[in-house]
């Protein structure tokens, strides 16, 4: 197993270096303006908006009154994960969807711009740790494998690591962070940044083995054996693909295969051309709308069904829609056009009804690129590695809500290989609800809810 | 994180954060609930002869978008009987041992104040503070701000208190009155262990133009109240200030006044308070505030090197002197970051109607006017400066005329584009060596 440094040297030039931030780092006037403008709401919204329960008007309010590090506090110890969540978060529909400005006169907070200033200022180089992880006896320190290192495995890893134990993370690519560092669009975050939390992450005392896949390097019953406990966060696999005919072949690619090529590969020197994205949810939208910033000469999304029935978010559909994005419904790709050298150069499109092709409406549409973003294939391979962790009918790995623990009582899981697919704010809360599970099992009460104040009312009679 | 243990004159709590005698502070419930949030003490509503309360009592500045600048009140000491809240004190002790809970007294003759001080003190209390700066309703009947006007009257009473006290006694003094150290020193001579303040200001709050009635309204009518919040803390600052520094006074204050955040009380502690009060603030947001008072004052300590809140304690009373003390040849000019300037230009109408005439725009020299100190025209920079945001509206400063009075930095609502630049004028003295070396004297002054 081969121990990686975090932040390995990425392709110079990479096409997401094109793509600056949509919402720059705030300086600290600007943070302490719109800080100022919060009513700091009692039983906030937002709080109850946020997958991880961000005590949000709290952080905020302390960067108010200048106390950055303890508004970083406020967030990562609630979502370790907090300052990558602030950049990928979409607070549209989360926190900032339910600030009580919406309903009433203002502008919403920006929640997340806050949130990124306070945890990207508290933690950059040069300032002194936010956490002094616990130190534990050997007898009560335990030791948590983690398979995968994305947001779920980082964010269960870390809060065991501030509490003592031993988290080490398992990743088969050669870096960590998951879709964090491979699939988030460039103008939210960039590899890069991705990266850099890792590192702090690892700061806090998480192991990271990259180049390791469990079930090829190493077996699930040595695992098992070895750990006290075992943390599934292996995401999802491959992109799915359409199964019609000529797909096979250069130009058709899966959507997240592509992405990932666009932030870590080095870049290539054919430009965009004509861009096809297939698909109605937001890695549709995202590679639609990076594709329009780089400059494609044309980008158009075929969904299957109505615009009502898309799963990507509005909002993100709009700003595609303003980039210069076509949307086209009730179209479904029904074969790919080559030439005799294999090129792609244009699809087959049917009109389609109820998401299923009407034969005879076929129509050609020329393209150089069709992104395929259909979904992703589920990781049914580790359920075989672990006995007692079964999957659902639609190959997700089964846990209990609570405790993300799988049939097996040393194993956990959580994230998009147990929800399917969600954001990785989800990832993080499940992550860090399987460390507060393990710890509870271990008999160490980190998890406390705050008692209820038991007034007796004295003398009032 | 430093260490935030607090002796207040002898009251020991586990951080400086207490509450102020105030509605925050009306019942045991209460007060659990703020010790379970993270304060330290609690002062308790002032005790005494149950009152009636009228409707309404509160009144309030707003600011700028910001709500409760200042807060003022008609709401006198407790109107719950004594006997509850004694109970109530002895199970908030039970249960809080550790935590400061001080109890705020008012009431009348000598053998009234022994029979209180008893009580409270069997209730298990950790120190008294004797409320001599309430400024409406209560003075109109001999006791609050009545009496901490009077440093005779206030003496004698501390004098009865430390008589009949087992436990520390602090005197809480009225900003209300001409020169602080005057009850300040009576209250010492009177033998207080501790001082605490400012109680609130007599204010009016404003005025219902519609119905002609002053606020907070009582039917067709209102009367002064004591006015509190953020917007007093610069008078509470000074009083506070110029007890700490003056040696007649030597014991521990707790201050008192518009304190909202760990900046504030910082402020306060450096200027010679061991313990700090709030009331206000909480009554806005709730007491969740003092998380970030907390952990905010341990970040600032731990930035500074400072282990403990003691060694902040005092830090900058030294530095608070008469202004005969201060140098009159230290100097200042503004300077202007052309990178960081949006053109609003308010420095340039702020200096022109409000300060010394001193900052131009646009390339051609300026015209001076005709009481300016220097000769000549304003030499405009060449080139003139062009500001990334605001092209050529950047102004510029006449710095032979600038006074150095920060009132442009202060209006800029940029952080950092105006900025006060040190100039070394090689003259340095102060208005009192001017006066003892007989070049200047104080007209008509009291010096002589």
């Amino acid at each position: 197993m081969s121990q990686i440094a975090a932040k390995l040297d990425l392709p110079e030039g990479r096409l997401e270096t094109k793509l600056p931030d949509d919402k720059p780092l705030y300086g600290a006037a600007e943070a302490r303006a719109e800080a100022e403008r919060c009513l700091y709401c009692v039983d906030a919204p937002c709080i109850k908006a946020c997958p991880t329960s961000i005590d949000i008007p709290t952080f905020i309010q302390k960067i108010a009154t200048g106390n950055v590090r303890g508004s970083a506090r406020t967030i990562l110890e609630q979502n370790i994960l907090g300052y990558s969540c602030a950049r990928v978060c979409p607070v549209e529909v989360l926190c900032v969807g339910d600030c009580v400005y919406q309903e009433w006169h203002g502008a919403p907070i920006a929640i997340g711009r806050l949130q990124r200033y306070a945890t990207e200022t508290a933690t950059r180089a040069g300032e002194p740790p936010l956490f002094t992880p616990k130190t534990r006896a050997s007898a009560e320190r335990k030791k948590v494998a983690l398979i995968g290192g994305g947001p779920a495995s980082l964010s269960c890893a870390a809060y065991l690591a501030l509490e003592g134990h031993r988290a080490v993370i398992l990743e088969k690519r050669a870096l960590a962070g998951g879709l964090n560092t491979t699939g988030i669009a460039p103008y939210k975050l960039h590899a890069e940044d991705a990266l850099h939390e890792v590192a702090w992450v690892r700061s806090l005392g998480v192991e990271l083995q990259t180049g390791v896949e469990v079930g090829v390097n190493v077996k699930g019953d040595a695992l098992l054996a070895e750990y006290d406990a075992v943390f599934i966060g292996v995401g999802l696999g491959a992109d799915a693909t359409l199964g019609v005919p000529d797909e096979s072949g250069p130009g058709v690619v899966g959507a997240t295969a592509w992405i990932e090529s666009m932030k870590l590969g080095a870049p290539s020197a054919t430009p965009l051309g004509r861009v096809v994205v297939v698909g109605g949810g937001n890695t549709a939208i995202d590679m639609a709308r990076e594709c329009a910033r780089l400059g494609a000469r044309e980008v158009t999304i075929l969904y299957r069904r109505d615009a009502e029935a898309m799963s990507g978010y509005e909002h993100e559909l709009a700003h595609a829609r303003e980039e210069g994005v076509r949307v086209v419904v009730n179209a479904v790709p029904v074969g790919f056009m080559r030439d005799g050298g294999g090129t792609l150069f244009g699809v087959i499109v049917a009109e389609a009804a109820n998401g299923r092709p009407i034969l005879g409406t076929e129509h050609r549409l020329a393209c150089d690129l069709v992104g395929v973003a259909i979904g992703q294939a589920k990781v049914q391979s580790i359920a075989g590695e672990l006995p007692g962790v079964a999957l659902d009918a639609k190959g997700c790995v089964q846990v209990d809500a609570t405790t993300k623990r799988t049939g097996n009582r040393k194993v956990y899981a959580g994230g998009d290989c147990v929800n399917g697919g969600k954001e990785v704010v989800n990832a993080v809360a499940d992550g860090r609800d399987a460390a507060h599970a393990m710890m509870l099992e271990w008999g160490q009460r980190t998890v406390t809810t705050k008692a209820k104040l038991a007034w007796t009312g004295a003398a009032r009679g | 994180m430093a260490d935030l243990t607090t002796d207040c004159a002898g009251i020991k709590s586990p951080n400086p954060f207490w509450l102020a005698s105030a509605p925050p502070t009306n019942t045991g419930e209460q007060i659990m609930r703020a010790f379970d949030a993270g304060w330290g003490g609690a002062v308790w509503k002032t005790l005494g002869n149950p009152i009636v309360n009228v409707t309404s009592r509160f009144g309030a500045v707003d600011y700028a978008g910001r709500k409760v600048m200042g807060l003022n009140n008609i709401e006198l000491i407790t109107d719950r009987p004594l006997d509850v809240n004694l109970a109530e004190m002895r199970e908030v002790k039970k249960r809080y041992p550790k935590h400061a809970l001080v109890a705020s007294l008012m009431t009348e003759t000598r053998e009234d104040w022994r029979v209180l001080i008893r009580k409270v003190e069997d209730a298990g209390c950790d120190g008294l503070e004797l409320n001599f700066g309430c400024p409406h309703g209560m003075c109109e009947r001999g006791m609050g701000s009545s009496v901490g006007q009077e440093p005779k009257l206030l003496e004698e009473i501390t004098r009865w208190t430390k008589e009949f006290a087992k436990t520390p006694v602090l005197v809480k003094l009225t900003p209300n009155i001409g020169d602080i150290l005057e009850p300040g020193i009576a209250a010492v001579k009177g033998g207080a262990d501790g001082l605490s303040l400012i109680n609130t200001v007599k204010s009016l709050i404003g005025v219902d133009l519609d119905r002609m009635v002053p606020l907070p309204r009582v039917g067709a009518q209102s009367t002064n109240g004591g006015y509190c919040g953020p917007a007093v803390k610069p008078i509470a600052l000074h009083l506070v200030a110029a007890l700490a520094r003056e040696k007649a006074i030597g014991v521990p204050i707790s201050g008192i006044g518009g304190i909202s955040n760990w900046r504030d009380a910082a402020e306060f502690i450096a200027l010679g308070s061991s313990s700090v009060q709030v009331c206000t603030a909480v009554m806005h947001h709730g007491y969740r505030i003092v998380g970030d008072m907390i952990d905010g004052l341990n970040e600032f300590l731990d930035a500074r090197g400072m282990k403990s809140v003691r060694e902040l304690s005092g830090r900058a009373v030294s530095s608070f002197v008469e202004w005969g003390d201060l140098d009159l040849g230290y100097k200042l000019v503004a300077g202007i970051d052309a990178k960081k300037c949006i053109g609003c230009q308010l420095c340039v109408t702020a200096c022109w109607d409000g300060a010394h005439q001193c900052i131009f725009t646009g390339p051609a020299d300026g015209v001076r006017p005709p009481h300016a100190h220097t000769k000549g025209p304003a030499v405009a920079p060449k080139p003139l400066p062009m500001g990334l945001l605001a092209g050529d509206r950047v102004p510029w400063i006449d710095e032979p005329e600038c006074v150095g009075c920060n009132l442009c930095a202060l209006v800029c609502p940029v952080e950092g584009c105006v900025t006060m630049r040190e100039v070394e004028t090689g003259a340095h003295e102060t208005w009192n060596d001017r006066v003892a070396q007989g070049r200047d004297k104080v007209p008509g002054g009291i010096h002589g």
